[in-house]
């Protein structure tokens, strides 16, 4: 009996919110959940709220989260208990590994429910709560989030506001923080200020002390991060993967067209980071500023394939095209790597994107996929078919809850070097039929 | 969402961002230069990486991803009672740094006092009204720091660690002075812990294990002076606050790691460790490290690949399921790699185990599969270079030693986590879990001797590591290469000159010599 990948935890993990509205919960919520399903851990997020609208289908204002609306009380109770049901099933039904319970979870009595629910089917529980009370964050998440929010939809900025204010005051009455003496044998981590300070209790197992490095890694400060691939490669012209070699002509104008972008995008404090290959590191060295070179952004290893043309792997290796067709995702060429092993290697540069402010990346199309899938929480089967044309800047910039994607193409010809899927992917197809939507090249 | 710009970061006091780190960045001058024809680049032969030069030589801006990236050096500064485990963090946290490639000292003052005043009379040195041992005390702190100075700016180190109770807030305060001063980040590593059984356990390790203050004592009677010792700190203690101490940037270690309170912590580095401080800890356990059985490729003489075992592989798989059941380890999880040889050894075990990509031998790129002789003959300037640095040299299209430990990070990492672990895995790769768990440096990592056939045992025990090594009695091939003897320059049978430049060197090819009979990886 073996497993291939590290087990990170046995027993599934929940992860429990606990904080008063427009403290950060939903936002921390999606991103630790985009960040655990792109290393690999099946998680999925339950938002309270959410069951909430669809049980009451029309908010009218705060009243609803009065203390003393009983029939409200009842309905939001039993919202919890669907979303904890619902999050069952995903451990037993759907396989999942962590499920992220995203609700204010402000109360003792609220939270005593969660844990006792969870050591009757065996879950490990893990609080995270957020606390803050500078009104100017509140102020600002108010109106960066709770305006655009479903419960809104039809009032303006100003009353949305009123609203959710008085909304906050309903909670503050029956709000219990997790105490660090009573609570002391319970395992959470509680986040002050937008991350100035940290504290941290009872880290039971690897997966949660992974999500306390990850939170700790993690800030709000607005930046962006731009993405590219090298310029155009002598190999990419002659339809090769892999190898080491340097730009073409075009490649090289490239390179100068990026100059001139960089510069006109008026970045302050920009990092710039590159592969070990020489052409991300040509294409930088335009740049005329200061890179790091980092071997994890170098690209996937094609092993015994590396420098073939995609006829010449048809020609050579024709069972292990028609593999990666059937599952690209997960394929590993031999003596190479998969983007599974990519993503792995990846994770250590996501990490330091996410403490970094402004940032480069000079790398290539697979990693670049990879990093993509990330910001855009792709899933896995869509990730080695995301599109990182040549000679095109991809500028990520987080908004809300997501990450706004803005595409430019710096106007020089380049070959297209991205292959659909095909539509046979049987090892018993022919020739034609494998090399369907291979690109053009020399 | 509040936008923190940089210099801002804090609410309330100014932050103590040291004056050296505030400079401009260059990509801020960006906005003026006109494109500029890329430099030439040239790959290093050694390194194998790429690098501006100029009329062939190397330029020196180079900036390879090293995991230290501020500028300005930093500064951890331990906090808390004796026994409270400072050292023991101190030095786990140096050799953990140092393995990773950050250059990190520690600094003990405990040690700077014991050199000072030659012979340790008693508590009573510590005794708070005791103004001449306060002299000598503070003494040894400012010799201490002047030292930490020097290495930080003279001898190219990047983390010291000073290893001292700071107990008060005023040391603190003059610590942060002086780090101010001289550009340095601090951060500071508080341990507090009351569980007396605990507090025992560690006196009794800082006085039976040689503590140079008690080796006239019997252990009793140094107990006892310890306890009064501790107590000569305690008025005084005062512990990082909340409030007071809300712009520093600082790890509270509570209760041997229940707990932890986490502040400002300002960079790449610091969070890296933060990230090791929330995953060691001190519960017994042991290390099993050992390679695979012997390999077809093994006996051929050949490096890397991903052969099968031989028969007498498989005995010693079987003899390692014996050797194994035999040690009665409550709870042993065992890992492999990926390659075959690794994991056929693990199935004789019949128990779960687990597969790591990272675990993988080190990739010897266009060398894969061949013979030492073949390399040799084929590429003699890279088997020159590899002899010349064997940490540092890189494979063409493989891998190096030091691109070897950047891999095997989570490896360790998981392992600190972890209590009773039996790793399968290959020479290079068990050289360089070895040298992390030794404390070996780079010069050693690559000679350390791993021969087939033999599980090493290991033991935290005080400050260090037992190492006990078991020979399971099946015979194998030898793949240890020595350390060639002679140096590049001088040698007697060079047939050619050479610079010492070692990205441009001829280099002499007297390397058969040190080849061993059956060479192997």
């Amino acid at each position: 009996a073996c497993s291939s990948v590290p087990q990170f935890c046995n027993s599934p993990t929940v992860i429990v919110m606990v904080g008063l509205p427009a403290r950060g919960k939903t936002y921390i919520s999606k991103k630790l959940t985009r960040y655990l399903n792109w290393i690999g851990v099946p998680t999925k997020m339950f938002n309270v709220g959410q069951y909430r609208r669809e049980a009451v289908k029309i908010y009218k204002n705060f009243e609803f989260f009065k203390p003393d609306n009983e029939e409200a009380m009842r309905i939001r109770k039993a919202c919890a208990a669907a979303a904890l049901k619902d999050v069952s099933a995903y451990f037993t039904k759907e396989q999942g590994q962590v499920a992220v319970f995203d609700a204010t979870n402000t109360t003792r009595e609220r939270r005593a429910v969660i844990i006792s629910l969870a050591k009757e089917k065996g879950y490990k529980v893990f609080f995270v709560e957020s606390i803050c009370d500078d009104p100017e964050i509140i102020a600002e998440n108010i109106k960066q989030v709770k305006s655009g929010s479903p419960d809104y939809v039809d009032r303006d900025i100003d009353e949305a506001m009123e609203d959710f204010v008085q909304r906050i005051e309903c909670y503050k009455a029956s709000y219990m923080p997790i105490d660090d003496e009573k609570d002391r044998k319970l395992s959470y981590i509680k986040i002050f200020d937008v991350g100035s300070r940290y504290l941290v209790n009872r880290v039971q197992d690897h997966i949660q002390s992974r999500i306390v490095y990850y939170l700790m890694n993690i800030h709000v400060t607005p930046r962006s991060i731009y993405l590219s691939r090298h310029g155009e490669s002598e190999l990419n012209l002659l339809g090769r993967i892999g190898g080491d070699s340097g730009l073409s002509p075009r490649g090289l104008k490239y390179a100068n067209a990026l100059a001139d972008f960089i510069r006109s995008q008026k970045i302050t404090d920009l990092k710039v980071w590159t592969s070990h290959m020489k052409r991300t590191i040509q294409t930088a060295e335009t740049l005329g500023v200061q890179y790091e070179q980092w071997k994890a952004l170098n690209e996937i290893d094609a092993g015994v394939c590396e420098e073939l043309t995609y006829e010449e792997i048809q020609e050579n290796f024709p069972e292990e095209f028609a593999l990666r067709d059937q599952d690209k995702y997960r394929y590993r060429y031999p003596k190479g790597e998969s983007y599974e092993d990519l993503v792995h290697r990846l994770e250590p540069v996501i990490m330091e994107l996410e403490r970094q402010e402004n940032v480069l990346v000079v790398c290539h199309q697979a990693v670049m996929r990879c990093l993509l899938a990330y910001f855009l929480d792709k899933p896995a089967d869509e990730l080695p078919y995301l599109r990182c044309p040549l000679h095109t800047v991809l500028k990520l910039t987080p908004i809300a809850y997501g990450c706004k994607v803005e595409s430019y193409f710096l106007n020089i010809e380049a070959v297209n070097t991205h292959r659909e899927r095909p539509t046979n992917v049987n090892i018993n197809r022919d020739t034609e039929e494998a090399l369907q939507t291979v690109p053009d090249h020399v | 969402m509040k936008h923190r710009s940089p210099s801002e970061q804090h609410h309330g006091k100014k932050p103590r961002v040291p004056a050296a780190a505030a400079s401009a960045s260059p990509q801020d001058g960006m906005e003026d230069k006109a494109p500029s024809n890329p430099r030439e680049l040239t790959q290093n032969p050694l390194k194998k990486i790429w690098m501006p030069c100029k009329n062939g030589l190397p330029e020196k801006h180079i900036s390879q991803r090293k995991v230290c990236m501020t500028n300005c050096p930093t500064l951890i500064v331990t906090v808390g009672l004796p026994a409270r485990g400072k050292t023991y963090i101190s030095k786990k946290l140096t050799r953990y740094l140092n393995w990773i490639g950050v250059p990190t000292r520690e600094f003990n003052v405990g040690q700077y006092r014991r050199e000072f005043v030659k012979i340790y009379k008693s508590f009573e040195f510590f005794r708070p009204d005791n103004e001449e041992g306060l002299k000598i005390r503070r003494q040894c702190a400012s010799a201490a720091l002047n030292d930490v100075r020097q290495y930080l700016t003279e001898e190219g180190g990047q983390v010291a660690v000073f290893d001292a109770t700071n107990t008060t807030r005023e040391r603190r305060e003059t610590i942060i002075q002086f780090a101010e001063q001289n550009g340095f980040k601090v951060f500071f590593v508080e341990s507090v812990c009351e569980d007396p059984d605990v507090i025992q356990e560690n006196i009794v390790v800082s006085v039976k294990l040689g503590s140079p203050d008690y080796t006239n004592c019997n252990t009793e009677e140094a107990v006892e002076d310890f306890m009064k010792r501790i107590k000569c700190y305690e008025n005084s203690y005062e512990t990082l606050d909340e409030v007071l101490d809300r712009d520093l940037s600082y790890i509270k270690i509570m209760d041997v790691g229940q707990r932890y309170l986490v502040n400002r912590v300002l960079d790449h580095i610091q969070s890296r460790i933060v990230y090791y401080l929330m995953n060691i800890h001190i519960t017994p356990r042991s290390i099993y490290l050992c390679r695979h059985g012997e390999s077809e490729l093994n006996v051929k003489g050949r490096i890397g690949g991903d052969s099968g075992l031989t028969p007498r592989g498989k005995e010693f798989a079987k003899k390692l399921s014996q050797f194994i059941q035999a040690q009665s380890i409550s709870d042993l999880k065992v890992w492999t790699s990926q390659m075959k040889r690794t994991i056929q050894t693990a199935e004789a075990l019949s128990v779960p185990y687990e597969q790591w990509k990272v675990l993988n031998e080190i990739d010897a790129g266009v060398c894969e599969e061949m013979m030492y002789e073949e390399i040799q003959d084929h590429y003699p300037l890279e088997f020159a270079l590899r002899d010349q640095d064997k940490y540092r040299y890189r494979y063409p299209k493989g891998e190096s030693y030091e691109d070897l430990v950047q891999r095997l990070e989570p490896v360790i990492m998981e392992l600190e986590r972890q209590e009773n672990v039996l790793v399968i895995c290959h020479q290079a790769v068990m050289r360089c879990l070895l040298a992390y768990f030794l404390d070996k440096t780079a010069e050693e990592l690559p000679y350390l001797k791993c021969p087939l056939h033999t599980v090493l045992k290991l033991t935290p025990v005080a400050y260090g590591c037992k190492v006990e090594s078991i020979s399971l009695n099946v015979d194998a091939v030898n793949t240890h290469r020595e350390r060639p003897e002679v140096g590049i320059k001088t040698h007697t049978l060079s047939r050619h000159t050479t610079s010492t430049d070692p990205l441009f060197a001829r280099i002499s090819f007297h390397v058969l010599s040190a080849l061993c009979k059956h060479s192997c990886s």
